[in-house]
């Protein structure tokens, strides 16, 4: 790069939080507009349910109440698309695709779905009349268990009799099938990965409205990629010319993937806003989110790995029943297909490997991406099978994974990836070493001791980020481009604003990406601001999500800024009187290759915006560059994380006593922010594999689990404290920053360490996810 | 309604209010102090934490009117009159221990509590103490090391 020893690699302290440390954040709920009104959903208290009669009459009447709306209102709408088309493996027919409709329309389909929204005064108003409005439904079988809803007695959508969604395959079945033929040894695991409610600590919520002079909308919104709330609402639903939208994601108080899905109640108020013509705002209760945000994961899952008598792996077959929930949820189907089943030859050679993979409808929430996306499932399954296969065929499981890493790069897998780079071994040796494994032998020995178990778990993950190459994306279903956009804006005094598509919502780009700008340009970090989540102001964006924003939202930010270094040098040269080649730019300054003339940056800039004698045939006024990057592939962040937790089996309680991450994430601009992604992540993962579990009640559909008082958050006192480090890694080789991501690794990587570390406590096979004192103390009571 | 006088982050305020407006509703909605936040509604998260009478609070779980005639502390009022930040708040910068920060508010306001009023300073402490606090992004971990800087930072001052 073009740098001045500077940001890049520093742990630069976050410019962000001064706003947010002093209550100075600006999130969607705090935003009260000018006649302000509010909206309430009524939901449905049914799992499946016709609507056989709707009265809103006395509901209508009450005090303060504006306007009452149903799914008679939006019958002339579209309905909420999906972005990923799956066809079948049989026939190439496309997945079923029923609509999935702004309020209800004659049916509700899980316990939440939308069925009216009241617009009124204040919200205890419309509260108090969407308790008036009289609903009369006849209850229908509720179809939620994934097992067996292809053979449930009752179809969630006509359209799929069998509630299936797709039937889909990857790999090459026959080739694999017949490596199992003549495998030595095949490890077989069934096992449920749980459903996850995403839980941003900062429900959703929207404010919408309409000013008919401009005869322009504005929603603010809780959301990941406002840009794409804008395409989807405008083209697909509400049928609004995109220029007459605005969509602003303020502050957004964590997404997780939750935040990313164009959903029914933005697109309702947005509607109803012009309809009434004042404001409307939303904010979700946190039972609201519990019921209505897409969820996450809730695979049931078959694997299969075939060994030679070598311990080399020779076949992985897997078949996963994926819970799509009620209505396909914007990336929905692409999450148990895409991005799921082309990470399963994990970090080794398997030479064949099938994936299929039934796709289900089922009465409750609908199911999209969360934190991972498809990849945590990917490498529980990979990791899961590896450590069983080790511990039953007496191997050290860090000796078997040695045995079939990839080394060689680039590797193009089975499953359809090509991995550009990676040393597997590398962060594998140094977990170990930084776990003390060494010592494990010792600390187990004082545990028994005290009459408890301690169980060592590895995991070696691979991931795929910066999601995504379009072609690929086009190629593999993909209805969108899914490339990033970048804007570098100039000013006459040298100062510089960076519109990026990329979104922040904890991520620190604010800082990070201003770490970039201002070491390829040379200047201070505080003549830098990254404006972001406007879509008034950003030109375009494909949005924050699959550890994206560095890898192709900052590299958009680098094209554009080579572009204004380049258009730099010709202005400079005119200053200099030179030769625009013969111009070099370094550490903010241009100079003249071979002499002691040269301009600063800011005496460029402005020369830009005052061009006096500019040779127009040669050279425009001004200095605002954009970019558009689109990868040629994902990029492939990989690790070795290593869990040890002590039991008491008398009460299955379970405490992890160390837990070591050591990634691969290519170059890293700042270490301080990337630790604090991993531990994040890490503590959704060992959340999801200890504490956390969407559950519905299998008869009722009820969400068993719609409160913190029902859904185990993890908190503070339930983490030791991580050790976690970053090597110098393998730099990505297709992107100029070198970078891989680093956003979603700990909840990818840490689910298969607990559980195996669990299972090697116990000496047993398996134990459910989430593995709870309950839980745990059952399968010790079965190893007994 | 009833009237309620109280002083809000160093100054006197006098508001009518309904007799079931939740303290929090009050002072994100009457007094538009927006940095305290709402993540739940069963009085869990503590995104919600304030500083009544110097004690850590959840808002969401006080009635405004019970607030009358006390010193209430909101977020915005932790800074001193020049913009210095408290040590808590400095420390939560310099440990990076927010992300979004929506939880960052009450976090902040329930670790001063934890070390003013309960003289937590060890990871344990700290942990036990913060498990009225959820935070979603940062897995807990630079939050416990930001307040045990600023415990000691205190500690060294008394």
């Amino acid at each position: 790069m073009n740098a001045r020893p500077g940001f890049i690699g520093k742990s630069v302290k976050r410019t962000e939080d001064a706003r947010f440390l002093t209550g100075r954040g600006q999130y969607t709920d705090d935003i009260v507009l000018p006649g302000q009104t509010y909206g309430i959903f009524l939901r449905s208290p049914h799992a499946h349910a016709t609507i056989k009669s709707l009265s809103t009459v006395a509901a209508a009447a009450a005090p303060g109440v504006l306007a009452i709306y149903t799914g008679e209102q939006f019958k002339t709408v579209g309905g909420l698309p999906c972005g990923w088309q799956i066809n079948n493996a049989a026939d190439g027919t496309p997945m079923k695709e029923p609509k999935h409709p702004i309020l209800a329309d004659g049916k509700v389909r899980y316990v939440g779905d939308r069925v009216a929204l009241v617009v009124a005064e204040s919200i205890e108003e419309a509260k108090a009349a969407a308790a008036l409005i009289e609903v009369e439904y006849d209850v229908l079988h509720a179809v939620i268990d994934i097992a067996t809803a292809n053979q449930a007695p009752a179809a969630v959508h006509t359209e799929a009799p069998d509630n299936r969604c797709y039937l889909w395959q990857i790999g090459d079945k026959d080739g694999t099938d017949e490596a199992f033929k003549t495998a030595a040894h095949v490890t077989t695991l069934t096992y449920r990965n749980n459903r996850l409610v995403p839980n941003a600590l900062e429900p959703r919520a929207a404010n919408a409205s309409y000013n008919p002079s401009s005869e322009e909308y504005t929603l603010y919104v809780a959301n990941q990629n406002p840009h794409v709330e804008r395409l989807l609402m405008c083209a697909f639903v509400l049928g609004i010319p995109e220029h007459k939208m605005r969509v602003v994601a303020p502050d957004v108080g964590g997404g997780f993937g939750s935040k990313i899905f164009l959903y029914g109640e933005e697109t309702a108020l947005v509607w109803a806003s012009k309809q009434i013509g004042r404001p409307i705002k939303w904010t979700a209760e946190r039972s609201e989110a519990f019921l209505s945000d897409a969820h996450g994961r809730d695979h049931l899952t078959t694997a299969e790995l075939a060994l030679d008598a070598d311990g080399k792996f020779v076949g992985f077959r897997v078949n996963t029943t994926a819970n799509m929930g009620a209505y396909l949820s914007t990336f929905a189907t692409a999450v148990p297909t895409i991005l799921y089943a082309t990470l399963l030859a994990g970090q080794y050679a398997t030479p064949k490997i099938c994936c299929t993979v039934n796709a289900v409808f089922t009465n409750t929430a609908p199911v999209d991406a969360y934190r991972g996306a498809g990849r945590p499932e990917a490498s529980f399954a990979v990791e899961r099978i590896v450590e069983t296969a080790a511990h039953e065929l007496g191997i050290d499981p860090a000796d078997l994974r040695r045995r079939n890493f990839i080394k060689t790069f680039p590797y193009a897998t089975p499953v359809g990836l090509t991995y550009d780079t990676g040393d597997f071994d590398a962060t594998m040796s140094r977990a170990i070493e930084l776990a003390d494994v060494a010592g494990f032998p010792s600390r187990k020995a004082a545990s028994e001791a005290k009459g408890l178990k301690r169980g060592l778990g590895y995991s070696a993950y691979i991931e795929a980020c910066g999601i995504a190459p379009s072609s690929v994306a086009g190629a593999l279903g993909a209805r969108a481009g899914l490339f990033e956009a970048g804007e570098v804006r100039v000013h006459p005094t040298g100062k510089v604003t960076v519109f990026t598509g990329s979104h922040s919502h904890g991520q620190g780009h604010e800082t990070t990406f201003a770490q970039v700008v201002a070491d390829k340009l040379g200047i201070p970090m505080e003549d830098i601001s990254i404006e972001h989540g406007d879509t008034g102001k950003v030109l375009f964006g494909m949005g924050t999500y699959g550890s994206r924003s560095l890898a192709v939202g900052g590299t958009a930010i680098v094209k554009a800024l080579d572009k204004v270094i380049a258009k730099g040098k010709k202005i400079a040269a005119h200053l200099m009187e030179a030769a625009d080649t013969d111009v070099e730019f370094s550490n903010g300054v241009f100079s003249v290759t071979g002499t002691d003339k040269s301009v600063p940056f800011a005496a460029v800039s402005l020369t830009a915006y005052v061009p006096h004698n500019f040779p127009h045939d040669k050279l425009e006024p001004g200095l605002n560059e954009n970019a558009f990057y689109d990868p040629s592939n994902f990029t492939y962040p990989s690790g070795t994380y290593i869990c040890e937790v002590e039991i008491d089996p008398a009460t299955g309680v379970t405490r992890i006593q160390r837990f070591t991450a050591c990634d691969d994430f290519g170059n890293i601009i700042n270490p301080m922010v990337v630790e604090g992604q991993v531990h994040g992540g890490l503590a959704q993962g060992i959340g999801q594999a200890m504490l956390e579990h969407g559950v519905y009640d299998p008869q009722s559909g009820q969400l068993l689990t719609g409160s913190y008082m029902d859904y185990t958050m993890p908190r503070a006192d339930d983490f030791c404290d991580f050790t976690v480090e970053t090597l110098k890694g393998t730099p990505c080789t297709h992107n100029p920053l070198g970078v891989k991501g680093c956003g979603e690794a700990g909840a990818i990587g840490s689910p298969p360490a607990v559980i195996n570390a669990i299972c090697n406590a116990l000496g047993v096979k398996d134990v459910p996810m989430p593995a709870t004192p309950h839980a745990v103390w059952q399968a010790a009571r079965s190893a007994a | 309604m009833a009237t309620l006088t109280l002083t809000v982050n160093g100054r006197a305020v006098t508001r009518d209010v309904a007799p079931q407006t939740l303290l929090s509703e009050f002072i994100r909605e009457h007094l538009r102090l927006t940095g305290t936040h709402i993540g739940c509604d069963t009085s869990q998260c503590g995104a919600c934490t304030v500083h009544v009478d110097g004690q850590a609070i959840k808002s969401c779980a006080m009635l405004a009117s019970q607030a009358h005639g006390r010193t209430l502390t909101t977020i915005e009022g932790l800074a001193a009159a020049d913009g210095t930040m408290h040590p808590m708040q400095v420390a939560f910068n310099e440990c990076h221990g927010l992300q979004c920060g929506f939880c960052t508010p009450g976090m902040v306001m329930s670790a001063i509590d934890l070390v003013k009023n309960h003289n937590c300073s060890s990871e344990v402490q700290i942990r036990e103490g913060l498990e009225g606090n959820m935070c979603r992004c940062t897995g807990y971990q630079n939050i416990v090391k930001a307040v045990a800087k600023a415990a000691a930072a205190t500690q060294a001052m008394a």
